[in-house]
């Protein structure tokens, strides 16, 4: 009966986006303002409606409602009621559901605004927001239904969204419970945060869409939209973050990023999003690169419809694929469609997108935008292609082949060197003009500093080439970035006779968007530096060790001291956890307890690692194997991951970066002024 | 002198013993080398170095070495056999693309469309921007000599103007 309902309202959901789509369009084409208010006012419906939807699902789930196919296959009496909440985003359907119900809160929150000087934009962002929450819903009610309930056939058990003839409603006793992977703290957040992100760039892409149709291609819809895709942008980059950390914790193999088919559809999109946040202030501040900005808006958001197709329709299976429907087509020609029409409108477009200056050197700010541009779409290229090329082996000559880690590192790695070596020379070049003449006089002494930094690694840690020359761009990006702040604030010192940390302080709050710019540049290199340390420097063993016995790593030992083994019979699980003492050098650390957690509804285990983490590298002790009978022997495999914890320093400072960079300043008083004629507008400087 | 003494039946029985030591040690030796042709036992990291290098044939996306089903188990306990047999890991590597398709392993055999379509495809890209970095650069050449020509065309009547028209040439 619940379900039913559940049912019947996001049907109607489905109903009002619809008409919120063609009220628009109507009102718009025949300049009737009061049918863009209704339809403005069905898209404000949409949000209700679909928390009410939520609601009822999240009750089912929380009430053991088995008959429910959805509730059966991700919750069990096992679970903790937080986890049973939290299973609405842990299966295809409840995670379609979830992105329209975040869709509708952010399109009521961007039509929650005054509207006055942006009237004609209104309609078309309305278009947008419901033409994909119309997607998303329509998702829900024809394919992946998350009310369709269980019933007892002649064919046997099958789930349906309607009472058929001759059947009865089937009610499991208990449900299969969520896979154990994803009972994990990490797990829970980084679905709704891949989202945010994920359903926060569709505004940006609906002002765009908006602004080539209505053709006012100025920088207002950049303008209107900027504090949006930074918040998109930040939601994504914690997502990818926060996935990562769940990868290393919980699926135990020593690292945190196995270039999966999934992970690189959500950092796709990442890498278009970044290029448009930088490229976009080239717009603000010389009305250049318009064409790339809409181009890269347009493929960040078909990027993320892409990247929740690939999460959901199992076309190219991974770890991440638990389901095969038939939404694949669906998502398929629904990215086909956006595509080819934005992409149309930014030719109809071309001619008001034209430069309003001139690129006059090559060295100059804007042409190593430019060249930032070209970097991150070659990367977008090398992950597009190695993700679609098993598909294309498969058709073209039958044989499915694996395109794995070593094609992904070899193939971006100097791509993103150069990226490294950008962000080291982009802060110091001039805007208009730069020569090498300039750019060596500014950059020479930092250069100077990395070198000598180098050379003191090269001496003390490493002599591998690669991480050696990771390390020189790591810290010439650093001497760059402090020489920066450094110079502004001794300029304000000597001009405002502040001390140098007020100083440091009054320069930051004055210009937030360059210098939380830089601290999230700072943050970059930090991860970077993890990165280096854990792909050039990891080592590994595995081995059969008796209590008492030791393993051997790098300076640590890890000797096995006990193990036990117990069932928790409320959680459904039985643990096996080992104990073993650590030493480095001879100098005992503590303990670590890796562990091995069986959980019986869905007969999974999972292997939690115990991890030792300073800055200098992680010990990771998995508990692989051990003796049933007697527990004297177990198997264990040690990793030991040099610097990777630059990687979750440097991403705590990222987000303080961005707070800064997005943290709002005071607004200008408006005034209202009679419009002589309408002129086109770009900014001035910030 | 008496100690020293060894009847011959003794001395054929002390012989006998030399050449029984003799024999058990060198089956020693043999037997030894027949097992040290077959390898010392493959530790862990022995069979991990290769499985790393491998995919499941049946799990989606998981390395070998990592995967902890009971057919990935068995696989890995293949590899330590091979490796005791005395193979080397190609030979290993050989035999599960043999098995089950070219999947396994980590990188497609066809390298070189792997590699050569996004390289082709940046260098394009690069070779656009290069373009129309000129293209843009042109006209503000091609506009600065057409001013230049315009001044010349037209000499000033102004004697202070064409002083100061002379001055410019000159600083330029």
């Amino acid at each position: 009966m619940i379900a039913n309902f559940g049912f019947g309202v996001l049907f109607i959901t489905f109903l009002v986006t619809l008409y919120s789509v063609f009220a628009a369009i109507y009102g718009d084409r025949k300049q009737i303002p009061a049918m863009v208010e209704s339809a403005r006012r069905a898209m404000l419906l949409t949000w209700p409606l679909l928390t009410l939807t939520a609601g009822v699902l999240i009750y089912l789930l929380v009430n053991n409602h088995y008959e429910v196919q959805f509730v059966y296959e991700v919750t069990s009496r096992s679970m903790p009621t937080y986890l049973k909440v939290t299973a609405w985003w842990g299966g295809q359907a409840g995670s379609l559901l979830f992105w329209s119900w975040l869709m509708s809160a952010f399109a009521s929150l961007v039509t929650l605004r005054k509207w006055d000087r942006d009237r004609e934009f209104l309609p078309w962002v309305i278009v947008v927001a419901c033409v994909t929450m119309a997607f998303f819903i329509g998702m829900n009610v024809f394919f992946e239904n998350p009310f369709a309930q269980l019933y007892q056939t002649t064919a046997g058990i099958e789930p349906h969204t309607f009472h058929p003839a001759n059947s009865i409603l089937f009610t499991p006793e208990d449900g299969r419970g969520l896979n154990p992977l994803l009972r994990h703290p990490g797990m829970i957040i980084h679905p709704p945060m891949l989202y945010l992100g994920f359903v926060s760039f569709v505004i940006p892409f609906a002002f765009a869409f908006a602004a080539l149709i209505t053709g006012r291609t100025d920088d207002r819809w950049i303008r209107l939209t900027r504090r949006w895709a930074l918040w998109a942008w930040l939601f994504l980059s914690f997502g990818l973050v926060l996935g990562s950390r769940w990868a290393y914790d919980v699926l135990g193999w020593g690292g945190f990023w196995g270039w999966d088919p999934v992970e690189i559809a959500a950092f796709m999109p990442w890498l278009t999003g970044t290029a448009f946040l930088h490229s976009v202030m080239i717009q603000e501040k010389r009305g250049m690169l318009k064409h790339w900005n809409m181009l890269l808006i347009i493929l960040t958001y078909d990027l993320v419809i892409f990247g929740t197709f690939l999460t959901r329709s199992g076309v190219l299976s991974s770890v991440h694929a638990f389901a095969q429907s038939a939404i694949g087509p669906l998502f398929f020609g629904f990215i086909g469609f956006t595509l080819i029409t934005s992409v149309a409108l930014i030719i109809y477009r071309w001619n008001s997108l034209k430069s309003e200056t001139e690129m006059t050197s090559m060295l100059s700010r804007e042409a190593l935008f430019l060249l930032n541009n070209l970097l991150f779409m070659s990367i977008l290229v090398v992950c597009f292609w190695g993700v679609i090329f098993p598909l294309i082996s498969e058709l073209f000559t039958g044989q499915k082949v694996t395109v794995g880690p070593p094609f992904y590192e070899r193939a971006t790695a100097p791509l993103f060197a150069a990226l490294l070596l950008l962000m080291g020379i982009a802060p110091l070049s001039a805007w208009g003009h730069s020569t090498v003449q300039t750019l060596g006089r500014a950059i020479w002494k930092p250069t100077l500093g990395a070198v000598a930094i180098t050379a003191l690694l090269f001496v003390t840690y490493t002599q591998k080439i690669g991480a050696l020359i990771g390390f020189f761009l790591i810290a010439l990006v650093i001497l760059v970035t402090i020489y920066e702040y450094l110079r502004g604030a001794y300029a304000r010192q000597r001009s405002q006779g502040e001390n140098i940390f007020t100083a440091l302080w009054t320069l930051t709050g004055r210009n937030r968007r360059r210098y939380g710019g830089y601290i999230i540049h700072l943050s970059m290199v930090l991860m970077a530096i993890g990165i280096i340390g854990i792909e050039s420097f990891q080592v590994e063993t595995q081995g059969r060790i008796g209590v008492g016995e030791s393993l051997k790593l790098s300076n640590y030992t890890v000797t096995y001291k006990e193990l036990a083994s117990w069932d928790d019979q409320p959680k459904g699980v039985n643990f096996t956890r080992a104990v073993v003492d650590v030493s480095r050098n001879g100098v005992y650390l503590g303990q670590l307890h890796p562990r091995r957690d069986y959980y019986y509804d869905s007969q999974q285990a999972m292997t939690i690692p115990g991890e030792r983490a300073t800055l200098r590298d992680d010990l990771y002790v998995l508990l692989i194997d051990w003796e049933p009978a007697s527990t004297t022997g177990a198997t264990f495999k040690i990793f030991v991951n040099p610097l990777v914890n630059w990687l979750w320093l440097g991403s705590f400072i990222f987000l303080a970066g961005i707070i800064i960079a997005a943290w709002p300043e005071k607004e200008m008083e408006r005034v209202a002024v009679p419009a002589r004629r309408t002129i086109q507008q770009t900014s001035a400087a910030d | 002198m008496k100690a020293f003494y060894k009847s011959p039946l003794s001395r054929i029985t002390d012989r006998k013993l030399l050449f029984a030591i003799l024999f058990a040690l060198s089956l020693g030796f043999i037997a030894n080398s027949i097992a040290s042709a077959q390898g010392p036992t493959p530790t862990d990291d022995d069979v991990n170095r290769i499985a790393k290098q491998l995919y499941c044939p049946v799990c989606e996306s998981t390395p070998l070495d990592v995967c902890p089903t009971e057919a990935c188990r068995q696989w890995r306990d293949l590899i330590r056999t091979m490796l005791t047999q005395g193979k080397s890991e190609a030979e290993i590597k050989q035999y599960f693309v043999e098995q089950y398709g070219a999947r396994v392993l980590a990188e497609p055999p066809n390298r070189l469309v792997a590699y050569l379509v996004p390289a082709v495809a940046i260098l394009l890209g690069a070779l656009l921007l290069f373009r129309g970095f000129q293209m843009w650069m042109k006209p503000s050449l091609t506009e600065s000599s057409a001013v230049d020509s315009e001044r010349e065309a037209k000499p000033s009547q102004d004697p202070y103007v064409a002083r100061l028209e002379e001055e410019l040439k000159k600083r330029k």
